[in-house]
């Protein structure tokens, strides 16, 4: 080994040894325990893949993948366009006080995601949230947020809310790293606005976009932290099985069913990995 | 696999903005479309601040964006701190060590892995780095499951270790703290020095670490916010109340008052969400010049 080599890896070892035991380490150990089955008795027993095949048939799972594709599918388009809107917007020079705007719409990404859930589910409550206000005060009967039927797009709101401000920052900082001479001569050109969005703006973006699809839609994959809190709060709107993540939470602590919980958790892993790869896959094939 | 962004530094293009932004004029109707996208973003914090003046009483029988006739907000920080023997503190004080340890610990392994990987060529580095970038596409959640099982099997859960080592992880800071090694530190400068004879670990302590702060920064802010802001790994791990961070006690605290029976204290869980998310945001507002910087060097996602 080399001199340098060694100095390389000192720098590096104490990051990969984190990594071994946190990373690699569960992985590993997951997929091992997918492969047994433990009973009260007769013990634990090599099953081979038949915990796969169970998840596979699993309507409760499938149930909470479909909930969260839905949730993919809706919001994080929703939330990724709000951002571009308001990062062109601030970028664009023409707001008074973009400054007060950047940052006062980016704060909600500091709230830690229990505060957020408890926030927005007491406004959405009628026991002393806005919802009930407004009921009472015109006396209306809105829809409530809190209904099972409606609380997938709750959800949504909240998340949305936490996440707009940080996905736009993003996109804005990509903007403001443009080069300034590329706007001057489409000016000199004659182009108009729009046209500079379009044929400089945009495509600037490209990376950043792609980079903000990706995690939007490993976040949307791990939902936990916003049905756990609202559980509390609605409790027949949020079912065990609400989302992988707390089906796999439910199947640990609630049932005991440690392997079949493991299984999940490998099952979700997969499925998050090959979603992100084919979104990544499209978007290059679509540049190239 | 996530793809590299384009990454350039953001002083390049520091002194011609202002004329630029100067020759734009101003446009209302603009302002007032994104004024709203304000609002919506500000009023929840709005009511969290009013609602935390209220009494319990003031809570249920007053209109939610207004004040109600009693001003209780000193009263009920006075109650948080003190509610159930002064755990509050004590949970407040958790969440601060846990984030000195896991955020600042994830922040300096990052930092010297992605400086590492940067400046020195060496054997095993691109599959090291592939290993690592892969890692980024994996939910941490789905991993919290199977780090519980693994811990309980090493017998660590229920203890502060296992809310620090798993943070101590962040591909994410590496990736950044990789990107602003290549841009911020010469080699040259590090030649010169080796030339002079100086240490590797000196020469990063003194010279590499200062032109890498407004990156450490950033990746440190964002380590920060996940460790505070964490929800699953402490409620997967620990049982023990008094190790609990102020996240989860909160969240106890609502399960609390909405369980039949339960001591009902909705204003100690409005204000106490209140005093959880004042200290994020004010280094936010205080640190706003470095990380918006560091951020302008390259996307960062935790």
């Amino acid at each position: 080994m080399t001199r340098r080599t060694w100095i390389g890896w000192q720098f590096v070892a104490p990051f990969l040894a984190v990594f071994a035991l946190v990373f690699l380490a569960p992985i590993v150990y997951s997929v091992y325990l997918s492969l047994y089955r433990t009973r009260l008795i007769g013990g634990t027993s090599f099953v081979g893949a038949e915990n796969y095949t169970k998840a596979l048939h699993d309507p409760q799972f499938w149930s909470a993948v479909g909930r969260v594709s839905l949730f993919m599918v809706v919001q994080v388009p929703i939330m990724l366009l709000l951002a571009l809107l308001i990062a062109l917007a601030i970028d664009s020079g023409r707001l008074y006080g973009a400054a007060f705007f950047r940052i006062s719409i980016f704060l909600p990404y500091a709230v830690p995601a229990v505060v957020a859930t408890l926030m927005w589910g007491f406004i959405y409550g009628d026991r002393f949230g806005l919802v009930g206000n407004i009921n009472d005060y015109f006396g209306v009967h809105l829809p409530d947020p809190l209904a099972p039927d409606l609380v997938l797009a709750s959800i949504g709101n909240i998340v949305t809310w936490e996440f707009v401000g940080y996905n736009m920052l993003i996109l804005y900082s990509a903007l403001r790293v443009v080069d300034t001479s590329l706007y001057e001569a489409a000016a000199i050109d004659g182009a108009g606005q729009w046209r500079i969005i379009r044929a400089i703006k945009l495509p600037a973006l490209r990376g950043p976009l792609l980079i903000t699809t990706m995690f939007s839609i490993i976040g949307s994959f791990q939902m936990f932290t916003e049905p756990v809190v609202l559980k509390t709060i609605a409790p027949n709107a949020i079912l065990t099985y609400f989302a992988p993540n707390y089906y796999a939470w439910q199947l640990s602590f609630g049932g005991q069913q440690y392997n079949y919980s493991a299984t999940v958790a490998v099952v979700m892993g997969l499925i998050t990995m090959l979603v992100a790869y084919l979104v990544q896959a499209r978007a290059v094939r679509k540049a190239g | 696999m996530v793809a590299a962004p384009t990454i350039r530094p953001a002083a390049r293009r520091q002194p011609l903005p202002k004329k630029r932004r100067q020759a734009q004029p101003r446009n209302k109707t603009l302002t007032v479309v994104t004024a709203l996208m304000v609002a919506y973003t500000l009023l929840p914090l709005a009511w969290l601040l009013i609602s935390a003046t209220k009494t319990q009483e003031g809570l249920l029988d007053s209109f939610g964006l207004w004040f109600a006739d009693d001003f209780a907000l000193f009263d009920n920080i006075g109650r948080v701190f003190t509610y159930q023997d002064g755990i509050y503190p004590r949970w407040l004080l958790n969440t601060v060590f846990y984030v000195v340890a896991g955020a600042g610990g994830a922040t300096l392994l990052s930092t010297l892995a992605g400086y590492g990987l940067s400046k020195f060529a060496f054997r095993g580095r691109r599959a090291v780095f592939a290993v690592i970038l892969g890692a980024v596409a994996v939910p941490p959640t789905a991993l919290a499951v199977p780090t519980f099982l693994l811990f309980a099997k090493m017998g660590i859960t229920d203890s502060p270790w296992a809310v620090i080592i798993p943070t101590l992880m962040a591909p994410f800071s590496l990736y950044l703290m990789w990107t602003f090694s290549n841009e911020a530190v010469p080699n040259e400068i590090l030649e010169s020095a080796r030339v002079d004879g100086a240490g590797e670990f000196r020469i990063f302590f003194k010279l590499a670490l200062p032109l890498l702060a407004p990156g450490t920064v950033t990746a440190l802010l964002f380590n920060v916010v996940m460790t505070w802001n964490n929800l699953f790994l402490p409620l997967i791990m620990l049982k023990d109340r008094h190790l609990y961070p102020i996240t989860l006690g909160i969240y106890t605290w609502n399960q609390q008052s909405q369980t039949v029976g339960g001591d009902v204290v909705f204003n100690l869980v409005i204000t106490g969400s209140l005093l959880a998310v004042i200290p994020l945001i004010a280094a936010f507002l205080l640190l706003q010049r470095y990380w918006q910087s560091g951020l302008a060097a390259g996307s960062v996602k935790q």
